[in-house]
């Protein structure tokens, strides 16, 4: 046992309390109480058998000690000397990292915009911290329920601030990409796109005949459906109206709904900014006719698209057109382009419910699949970063035998695969049928369209800069074969 | 703010890829840790995040919080001041009933019996209380709190705080000392015969006193002083106390009284490290108060324990509790004490937390990290992290080691839900077993379950509000 009192050391009560249960932690110590000798402290080494001699004064520090054995009480009182004299870590926190959009606009006053890829079913509450916050949002997110994109969408509106998206995979603010998106240099024309590989064709279309992009504002997917009713299309025409750096509005979307494009038809009109649209519809299928139009009335001359000529495969008889496409609006744009020569065309993503094919990929007749639809990208990558479904889809294909002309689209530019053509090639080259590629992209991107366009003309592919083109020449090959 | 105009800066939460590739484009980015929230349902806490209420509702409520002022008015009984009357007494945290009192409740609740004389012994007040011979009910339901049982009778004196601005009133009984104490569970002889000399000799005194000063005493204005010196106004009280006796003094020794009873009354104050936080609690208490029902809100107004269980009140929800089991808090014990000792959380005094005080603003009270072994760096995070979860820094309370930021104020339900970062709180730890006092000090934070609770309930108010 040791008890002991000294003078003249003082250390507060949390500090002695420290050194008390780190000396009570050795294994030779049966008890310990080092505190001061308040009449407290004394009552509670009384209770643990160590009241110190009678006269201990509260200004003076008590230690009192009990061990298995003398040379264990020795260390321990060692022990405390060195616990008491210990120097404590200083200096400041590690800032705190942000967990919520919310407090990290709040700490970012000047920032205007916020991302948010997080699972969709929290992706409203992060975009609503932009919103109350005051700020525009891209959200990345899918499978957000269309009433909490419209709820979303009006706060934005009321706030004065744009929602792009849900599932908005493709935006351009003022030349930094977000997203999936191209390297396309500096330039007048704005684009509302309610279609991300929608837009990334005209954009790249635009660039390839030395027109520019002054912002690609994404609007998402739905944003042209009855029930969003073009909330934040029509916001961000406004947006683009107002913005000095953009001279022509160019409207990129899937068919809208007929009541929403009239909507549309009558914001725009009274746009400062001339309009365009290059929305698709069975009347106007073709986006690159959209481009020509805008390169048309800026007195631009329309260059011949670029393409490269595949190997001429002999069209087997009775072939069918097969589109595995990555882009959804690629993929309508196909249907559209591809359904008056050809008929009925069925699909995961149908122009009519009745084409709809369901899961069965397999299923002969012309048929094009977008590998990109939400329903295929649950728990996997999208098929422009992940090729595994497309590639085995056309090895299923070839190992059926049906006779059929391949079309494939293939979308370069950030975030997509770095080199697609690295994997489509060795499963090209060997078809004994013809393959149509488009290529969308610019020789800016990050993979090339000449590299990438090389490498798949060396496979076999035919390749084109415009999905129409690629599109009309794969009809083209089935329609001589008839 | 204009989104077109000039090189974005982003805000990115979520994948990755994104943030390297805007940066990798020269965008300057700064990430959100997002991680899946753990308490909530998405649905739920989407409705809570669209609920167009929300935002001005919670501005409103907090407001209120930082526009209380609370002077000290008056000392006089429980009777007097909050109507205690017949055999009830009051206790801290949600509703609880004898049958599920914790050890410490109980010997405060019979220590109190004994004090009013409604039983002799303590087998007989034990049998009285079990026989429901004494009514039970929640400090927070009569303007009150109390710090660790809160146990409050009848008899005994109580701070009167009151708001200037509007006048109403906060309650909390008078402060004991430390170890074996009534508030820590005890009741032996010493306990009830401190109780009595408070009644019979400090309450008159600290009465007259408190009346004779020519202005009240303001509170609000201790509470923030002592901010800057050192204490967080929960577990460390010790400038907040010297303070108020600095200022009591003068009236104290002019109160026409024994010259004995005069030191003795000077002599406990001194002595006693935690006198001002029974000022301190009904200050807070007078804040969250004053926000009243606010629908739409999901702010705290209340956070507070019975010992048994923890209970959480919100502006959105009114005087609805969300109770759960209370965790045992983490910390340092006195003398051979243990972890093993230790009851259950308990107490009123989570109001300095649900104020913005207290584990709040651990960082102006470094000292009181190392309950848990922590470091000066730890209280910095602690204080950083609660920004996070609260609606408003308050002005009036500035934390000097971060700049004098103000303390962060008004906790909300849905940032808690979303950050999964749980209010922080400091407390003294009561003996498990009735009648044993005071064991240890630490740090303990209410269940997650009180916050899942709140949360359903704010989001189905909600979307009845908005059907």
């Amino acid at each position: 046992m040791h008890v002991s009192l000294r003078s003249g050391v003082y250390a507060d009560s949390v500090k002695l309390m420290q050194v008390s249960k780190a000396v009570g932690a050795r294994d030779g110590v049966v008890a310990v109480l080092v505190a001061m000798a308040t009449p407290l402290n004394l009552e509670l080494a009384a209770g643990m058998g160590l009241a110190p001699d009678p006269g201990a004064k509260p200004d003076q520090l008590l230690i009192a000690l009990r061990a298995v054995d003398d040379a264990e009480l020795a260390a321990a009182v060692t022990a405390v000397e060195a616990a008491l004299t210990a120097r404590e870590e200083r200096g400041s926190a590690d800032a705190i990292p942000p967990r919520t959009v919310g407090f990290a606009l709040g700490e970012q006053q000047e920032t205007p915009l916020a991302v948010v890829s997080v699972p969709g079913p929290y992706a409203v509450a992060e975009a609503m911290d932009a919103v109350g916050a005051g700020r525009s949002v891209l959200v990345f997110s899918d499978g957000v329920p269309v009433e909490h994109e419209v709820a979303l969408k009006r706060a934005a509106h009321e706030a004065g601030v744009l929602v792009m998206g849900p599932d908005c995979g493709t935006a351009i603010v003022s030349g930094v990409a977000l997203g999936f998106a191209n390297v396309v240099r500096p330039g007048p024309v704005g684009l509302v796109a309610a279609s991300g590989t929608g837009a990334q064709q005209v954009s790249c279309l635009l660039d390839m005949a030395g027109v520019g992009v002054s912002h690609v504002l994404g609007v998402g997917g739905r944003d042209l459906s009855a029930a969003v009713g073009g909330l934040a299309t029509l916001d961000a025409l406004r947006m683009l109206d107002a913005d000095t750096a953009t001279e022509r509005v160019l409207l990129v979307s899937k068919p809208p709904a007929p009541a929403v494009a009239e909507e549309v038809g009558r914001t725009a009109a009274g746009l400062a900014t001339p309009f365009s649209s290059a929305a698709l519809s069975a009347d106007s299928p073709d986006l690159t006719a959209g481009v020509e139009a805008l390169l048309q009335a800026m007195g631009v001359d329309v260059p011949a698209w670029p393409t490269r000529p595949g190997t001429d495969r002999e069209v087997p008889a009775g072939a069918v057109l097969k589109g595995f496409y990555s882009g959804g609006t690629l993929a309508d744009e196909a249907m559209l382009v591809a359904a008056p020569g050809l008929g009925d065309v069925r699909s995961n993503t149908p122009l009519r419910p009745e084409l709809d094919l369901g899961s069965d990929f397999g299923t002969s007749g012309h048929v094009v699949v977008d590998f990109g639809d939400d329903a295929l990208t649950v728990g996997r990558a999208h098929p422009m970063i992940d090729p595994t479904l497309r590639l085995e889809a056309i090895a299923g294909l070839a190992a059926s035998g049906e006779p059929a002309v391949l079309l494939l689209d293939v979308v370069l530019g950030h975030g997509a695969d770095p080199d697609p053509a690295g994997a489509l090639a060795p499963a090209v080259r060997d078809l004994p049928f013809p393959v149509v590629v488009a290529l969308v992209g610019t020789e800016g991107d990050p993979q090339g369209w000449s590299r990438q366009a090389d490498a798949l003309a060396a496979a076999g592919a035919h390749v084109f800069a415009s999905n129409s083109a690629a599109t009309r020449f794969a009809v083209d090959l089935i329609g001589a074969q008839k | 703010m204009n989104l077109l105009s000039g090189p974005p800066a982003v805000v990115a939460a979520g994948v990755d890829v994104f943030s390297d590739a805007l940066r990798a484009q020269g965008a300057a980015v700064t990430d959100v840790e997002w991680r899946p929230p753990t308490i909530g349902s998405a649905d739920d806490l989407t409705q809570l995040a669209l609920d167009p209420r929300r935002a001005s509702a919670n501005r409103v409520a907090v407001e209120r919080v930082l526009a209380s002022r609370s002077t000290l008015t008056d000392v006089a009984p429980a009777s007097e001041v909050i109507g205690l009357t017949g055999r009830t007494l009051l206790h801290s945290g949600p509703p609880l009933s004898w049958e599920t009192a914790s050890g410490p409740m109980r010997g405060a609740l019979m220590g109190a019996c004994l004090f009013e004389g409604w039983a002799d012994t303590p087998e007989a007040a034990e049998q009285l209380l079990a026989a429901g011979g004494v009514e039970l009910d929640s400090c927070h339901h009569h303007r009150t709190v109390g710090p660790m049982a809160g146990v409050t009778s009848p008899s005994m004196w109580m701070w009167c705080l009151t708001d200037p601005t509007d006048g109403r009133q906060a309650f909390s009984n008078l402060n004991e000392g430390l170890g074996k104490v009534l508030r820590m569970g005890a009741y032996g002889p010493e306990v009830i015969t401190r109780l009595h000399w408070m009644t019979d000799v400090m309450g008159p005194i600290l009465q007259a006193a408190v009346r004779s000063r020519p202005e009240p005493l303001d509170v609000t204005g201790v509470l923030a002083q002592m901010l800057q010196m050192g204490d967080e106004g929960h577990n460390r009280n010790r400038a907040g106390s010297l303070m108020t006796l600095r200022e009591l003094s003068p009236s104290i020794v002019a109160v026409d009284a024994p010259k004995d009873d005069v030191a003795e009354v000077l002599r406990f104050i001194g002595g006693n490290e935690h006198f001002f936080l029974n000022l301190g609690m009904p200050t807070a208490k007078l804040a969250m108060d004053a926000v009243g029902e606010v629908p739409g809100s999901t702010m705290v107004t209340t956070l507070a324990r019975n010992g048994t269980e923890f209970g959480i009140r919100t502006a959105g929800t009114g005087d609805r509790w969300f109770t759960a089991p209370a965790n045992t808090p983490v910390g340092l014990f006195l003398g051979d004490y243990g972890p093993e000792d230790a009851n259950p959380d308990i107490g009123d005094s989570a109001i300095m937390e649900t104020y913005g005080v207290g584990g709040f603003c651990m960082a102006a009270a470094p000292a009181i990290v190392r309950f848990v072994g922590g470091t000066v760096p730890d209280a910095l995070a602690t204080t950083e992290r609660m920004y996070q979860i609260t609606l408003q820094e308050n002005p009036a309370m500035q934390v000097p080691i971060l700049g004098f930021r103000g303390a962060p104020t008004g906790i909300d339900v849905v940032s808690v839900a979303r950050t999964g970062w749980l209010p922080q709180i400091n407390t003294g730890m009561a003996g498990r077993v009735a009648g044993t006092g005071q064991v240890g000090a630490g740090l303990v934070q209410p269940p997650a379950s009180c916050f899942e609770q709140a949360v359903a309930a704010l989001a189905e108010e909600s979307r009845a509000a908005l059907a």
